[in-house]
């Protein structure tokens, strides 16, 4: 499901039938007859615009989730593994930024950096990135006093060899879970950001279609519901993906039954 | 005698895909009231589950009771109804578990749990007043005080004593023990053990004990039922399967248990560590940052060590052993010491952590989980290979030196590329120990590497130890809190007690002339094995 | 008693992270491109010359940086918060004005999230892999997934448009009512955007209540209850929701800055006259006292939540400052 968007998306410049912003039709024409999915009150395609909102909600997604994610595991993995001071100074940093209110702080970031492509990611990256980072510490505490990482310290191996090649693969797991669900937050973040109409208002999306048609709801209905639609879908499969990556690529399930001894 | 409970030709069976049909399979058993029955067998004998089935308790749906009948005064508890069942658990039967800790409710206080038992099976008279009476019956000081405590805030013993006191609340008949002392220390051990047989003397109840150490066998069984892949090996009075065994199994077993007796002297050679003042103090954090409070772990603690010779320091949780392992190994630092290691010159406990290097290559560590020892996500031979070639062996020659060590542990040299989680407990510490041998160590630090290990595969592995120390000459510190153990692998035995030596001299001084009296109490406290039983 | 102390100990480290958020905003505003003196005048449309001045008077932009953060950050102990460039009021009456409205929409929905989700939660892992496990479960994730202003509109159309059972907009009729009748007009109005904001947090309390359910129900001390005879309600009621609870009061804590959040859009999707919407029209207007100023007020409830949650867990939790 998810690759069929992801598909359309990428293909949008050539199968969408018009150029979203062209003034095509007659404003608000219902579903069907010469536009498939009818008009906005300016008369332009609804399906041009669906197609290539979904460009650009997926790529705000992933590349604020990268962000974040490269954000919080790094804090996170640095917190974890040394404890003591550093440990306390990233948590109180992480903490700050977790005590803000999220959604607030955006906002905030994308009015005062004047609203683009790159402060909406921004924005995003910066709001998501605690959860993951808490994650991550809690996961590396963990595995830090497991012994086969004392093992590891004992045969030799520095600091850095024992982070990347013997925790890291081991804390990946829940991360990943947690990653395909920050691209669904990602997505939905700015979804609400663009609805607000603090989107970059040189690109189109989903959210910002449904903002732009609010003033004509009651009649063209179509115009709020199917934007929606869409990121309902979207985000559905991204949270059935996450959780079926949470299982997947983990020797532990390989070779089925832990025999005991 | 009044029979109490009667398990008849007990089949349970397991999920599809597990290693066996059977979990249990047509069993046998019978506890009379006065008497305890002891059901021994190593994990995977299904001894747990029989105890479960007898109120129905097993711990997963996916177990199926599909034959027999338990009889428990006289009515058959597999064919109750579901409230007839709660009227049985806590009334007729009182069950004890093997963990108190995670085994009470952290949150609700200790008079709170016992109550509760009262509450259910709608105890006539004072509540309160029983609570107390429970409390001081199963010893414990200040009951006033103590019914207030939650579980954490209690020793490991005491809480044992809560869990023996809720069991014992409604006046059950039968108590059903599951390896009750398991978790515990070794001279608590003795004294839950000696609380349990009074008990039962006073009140007559049937007991059953599970365990898998025979030295509690002896000291408590009256009749022993032996448990292998869930069928009945031997049943017997005790004299009789203790002292003349007639399956070879029981025999195996009963061969495995150490004797409390010196191992025979041999030659040692020159000194490989000597080490002296070691001392650790951990702290616990306050609110800001600040030391709250301040437990002395390792005091003023001094070992040596030659080649070719095995110290022990015996010691029960809290003495500070296991950390004294870790500064051996730098793996911990501590506040003051010197150690000083064959080969090299400066005490190593101050060397900075770049200069470590020859000491990593000389003193390696065996830890007690084998579980967790191995990092799950690499191959058996990548974990074998990786010490040496991160201190400098060139990969091709690491990688062939896995399969001889491989051989050397007597495991296939084609496991070096499964995974971990594919190899039995066992296994897995022979895994570890050929890891420590790629590094060609002169000094092997064993934290307890065989505790959490069946009592016949841990004869194997300290074969395995002994024979690795015979060729190569290799010292080691062996940390153990059961003497049993020390006593088979020790030439010296260094006997810890909350931080300190309280002892320390050849096993045979150690054993037979033990000078301070906790070292005595550590001794009379270890379950032996003896066919008569000393009152 | 403890939990005096623990509030004390809270205290310091409270008033430090307001501190940080006021240095934030102190700092946001500086970052923002171009003249901060401009920036705060905004598009206000009076941007001219002898007003910027002004301006730059007022906030004492012209003075050394220490002064700067010195004299912000004793305004805001003060609770002066500026005053709002397009309506000349101060802000903290215009925020005043619309805290209470706010409050008794993500009080109501945050309240209705946490019952109703953990209801579900227990009661799913109770039926655990049955149909209404599966049931919940789904429903659960659908909620999740849904954008929350799209779920604001669909609910607009299909019970406002419609079904014509609930209003739309606003939080009272045009029309005023007194006493009883007006309590009851806020209620009819609040149902719908509070449904709203409730429907998607809920799923995350379905699923917290389910895990932590069950995690609890597989730990040993269960076994022991069911040992003394106890019924599966009694376990339940005794010893597995008091348990279960603990990481749910947690999120209960962190969830609140994510409501505020959810507010502002709720509040502007259906004209609810609290501080999202002030904010939102702020924002419109490039008023920034006025956002700034939403965004301290929230940040420091949220603080206060986390207070109370903490306060809540050491309740329930003797082992924490033990």
């Amino acid at each position: 499901m998810l690759s069929l968007i992801a598909l359309v998306a990428l293909l949008a410049p050539w199968i969408a039938p018009h150029d979203p912003w062209a003034l095509l039709g007659q404003p608000l024409a219902p579903p069907g007859g010469d536009f498939a999915l009818g008009t906005d009150m300016l008369g332009r395609d609804l399906l041009s615009g669906l197609i290539h909102g979904a460009r650009v909600s997926l790529l705000i997604g992933l590349a604020s989730s990268t962000c974040a994610l490269l954000i919080g595991v790094g804090v996170g993995a640095l917190a974890g593994y040394f404890g003591g001071i550093v440990d306390r100074v990233l948590m109180r940093f992480t903490e700050f930024f977790q005590v803000i209110p999220a959604f607030l702080f955006a906002i905030l970031l994308v009015a005062i950096m004047r609203p683009g492509l790159k402060s909406v990611i921004i924005a995003v990256a910066l709001v998501t990135w605690p959860p993951v980072a808490r994650l991550v510490r809690s996961e590396f505490l963990v595995l830090r006093s497991r012994e086969f990482v004392e093992a590891a310290r004992s045969l030799g191996l520095g600091h850095w060899q024992i982070m990347v090649r013997e925790i890291l693969p081991n804390a990946l797991p829940p991360v990943i879970a947690v990653g395909s669900l920050m691209v669904a937050t990602a997505i939905l973040t700015e979804s609400s950001l663009s609805f607000l109409g603090l989107a970059d208002p040189n690109l189109i999306s989903w959210g910002y279609i449904i903002g732009s048609s609010r003033s004509v709801f009651r009649d063209a209905w179509w115009l709020s519901v199917l934007p929606g639609l869409c990121l309902f879908i979207t985000v559905l499969s991204i949270n059935l993906l996450a959780d079926g990556l949470g299982d997947a690529g983990n020797p532990l399930l390989r070779s089925g039954r832990d025999t005991a001894a | 005698m009044t029979l109490l409970l009667d398990i008849q030709r007990l089949t349970i069976e397991l999920p599809a895909g597990a290693d066996r049909v059977y979990a249990v399979q047509d069993l046998s058993l019978r506890v009379d009231a006065g008497r305890t029955l002891c059901v021994v067998g190593e994990s995977g004998s299904g001894k747990s589950l029989t105890a479960a089935a007898i109120v129905r308790l097993l711990p997963s749906p996916d177990l199926r009771i599909s034959g027999g009948s338990i009889l428990l005064e006289g009515r058959d508890t597999l064919a109750m109804s579901p409230a007839e069942l709660l009227q049985v658990r806590g009334g007729r039967v009182g069950y004890i578990f093997q963990d108190p800790l995670s085994c009470l409710n952290p949150l609700e206080r200790v008079g709170l749990q016992i109550r509760e038992v009262l509450d259910r099976h709608a105890w006539q008279g004072d509540r309160a007043a029983r609570v107390m009476q429970l409390l001081s019956d199963v010893g414990l000081p200040e009951p006033e005080i103590t019914r207030a405590r939650y579980p954490w805030e209690l020793s490991g013993g005491q809480r044992q004593r809560v869990m023996i006191a809720i069991a014992l609340a409604a006046d059950p008949q039968l108590i059903i023990a599951d390896e009750p002392t398991t978790a515990l220390d070794v001279t608590t051990q003795a004294q839950i053990l000696r609380l349990l047989r009074d008990l039962q003397a006073k009140r007559g109840l049937g007991l059953l004990l599970i365990t898998h150490d025979f030295g509690v066998v002896s000291e408590m069984a009256d009749d022993v039922a032996v448990l292998r892949a869930g069928r009945l090996v031997e049943a017997g009075p005790r004299a009789q399967v203790l002292g003349q065994p007639r399956a070879a199994y029981t025999q195996r077993l009963l061969a495995a248990v150490p004797p409390l007796v010196a191992r025979p002297a041999r030659v040692a050679g020159t000194a490989l560590l000597k080490a002296q003042g070691l001392r650790k103090i951990w702290h616990s954090r306050g609110a800001w940052g600040r030391t709250n409070v301040s437990t002395l772990a390792v005091a003023d603690v001094a070992l040596s060590v030659n080649f070719g010779e095995t110290v022990a320091v015996v010691g029960e949780s809290g003495s500070g052993k296991s950390t004294l392992a870790r500064m051996l190994a730098r793996l911990t630092d501590g506040e003051a010491g010197q150690a000083y290691l064959a080969g090299v010159s400066d005490n190593y406990l101050a060397l900075p952590s770049r200069s470590l290097v020859p000491l990593r290559r000389a003193v390696q560590v065996i830890f007690q989980d084998p579980f967790a020892s191995l990092n799950p996500r690499h191959t058996v031979g990548e974990s074998i290979s990786m010490g040496p070639i991160a201190n400098g062996t060139p990969r091709g020659q690491a990688l062939r030196e896995v399969g001889e060590l491989l051989e050397r542990v007597r495991i296939d040299p084609r496991a070096a590329d499964r995974y971990p989680n594919e190899f039995s407990g066992g296994q897995r510490q022979r895994i570890v120990i050929a890891r420590a041998l790629a590094m060609k160590a002169k000094l092997l630090i064993a934290d307890e590497p065989v505790s959490s290990l069946d009592v016949s595969v841990q004869s194997d592995i300290l074969d395995l130890l002994e024979e690795i120390q015979a060729r190569d000459g290799v010292g080691m510190v062996f940390i153990t809190h059961d003497l049993r153990v020390a006593a088979r692998m020790a030439d010296h035995i260094v006997v810890m007690h909350r931080g300190q030596v309280v002892e320390s001299g050849t096993a045979f001084q150690i054993l037979t002339q033990p000078v301070q009296s906790y070292t005595r109490e550590l001794i009379s406290a270890v379950p032996t094995l003896r066919p008569e039983r000393a009152e | 008693m403890r939990l005096f102390t623990a509030f004390v100990a809270w205290l310091p480290r409270a008033l430090l992270t307001l501190a940080a958020i006021g240095l934030m905003n102190f700092t946001l505003v500086r970052l923002a491109p171009g003249d901060p003196a401009a920036v705060i005048a905004g598009e206000s449309g009076a941007a001219d010359g002898a007003f910027i001045e002004k301006i730059r008077a007022d906030y004492g932009l012209d003075q050394p940086i220490q002064v700067q953060v010195a004299s912000y950050l004793t305004r805001l102990a003060r609770g002066d918060l500026g005053v709002s460039y397009r309506s000349n009021l101060p802000v903290s009456q215009m925020i005043a004005q619309r805290l209470p409205a706010t409050l008794i929409l993500t009080g109501t929905a945050l309240i209705f999230a946490i019952v109703v989700g953990t209801m579900l939660g227990i009661a799913s892992s109770r039926a655990r892999g049955g149909w209404l496990d599966l049931a919940i479960g789904s429903f659960a994730m659908l909620c999740y997934a849904m954008p929350v202003f799209w779920v604001g509109l669909l609910l607009v159309l299909v019970f406002s448009v419609a079904l014509g059972w609930f209003p739309a907009f606003g939080m009272a009729s045009l029309v005023p009512k007194q006493g009883l009748a007006y309590l009851v007009d806020v209620m009819h109005h609040l149902v719908l955007p509070a449904l709203t904001l409730a429907l998607l947090h809920m799923a995350v309390y379905v699923r917290l209540a389910r895990s932590s359910s069950l995690e609890v129900m597989g730990k040993d001390f269960i076994r022991t209850a069911h040992a003394k005879g106890l019924t599966d309600g009694q376990v339940l009621r005794g010893h597995v929701l008091r348990n279960a609870m603990l990481p749910i009061v947690t999120m209960a804590g962190l969830q609140l800055g994510h409501l505020m959040g959810g507010a502002i859009v709720i509040e502007t999707v259906f004209a609810w006259p609290g501080i999202g919407r002030l904010a939102f029209d702020a924002l419109l207007q490039r008023d920034y006292s006025v956002i700034l100023g939403v965004f301290f007020v929230s940040s420091v409830m949220v603080v206060l939540a986390n207070l109370v949650t903490d306060l809540a867990l050491r309740i329930v939790d003797p082992r924490i400052g033990r």
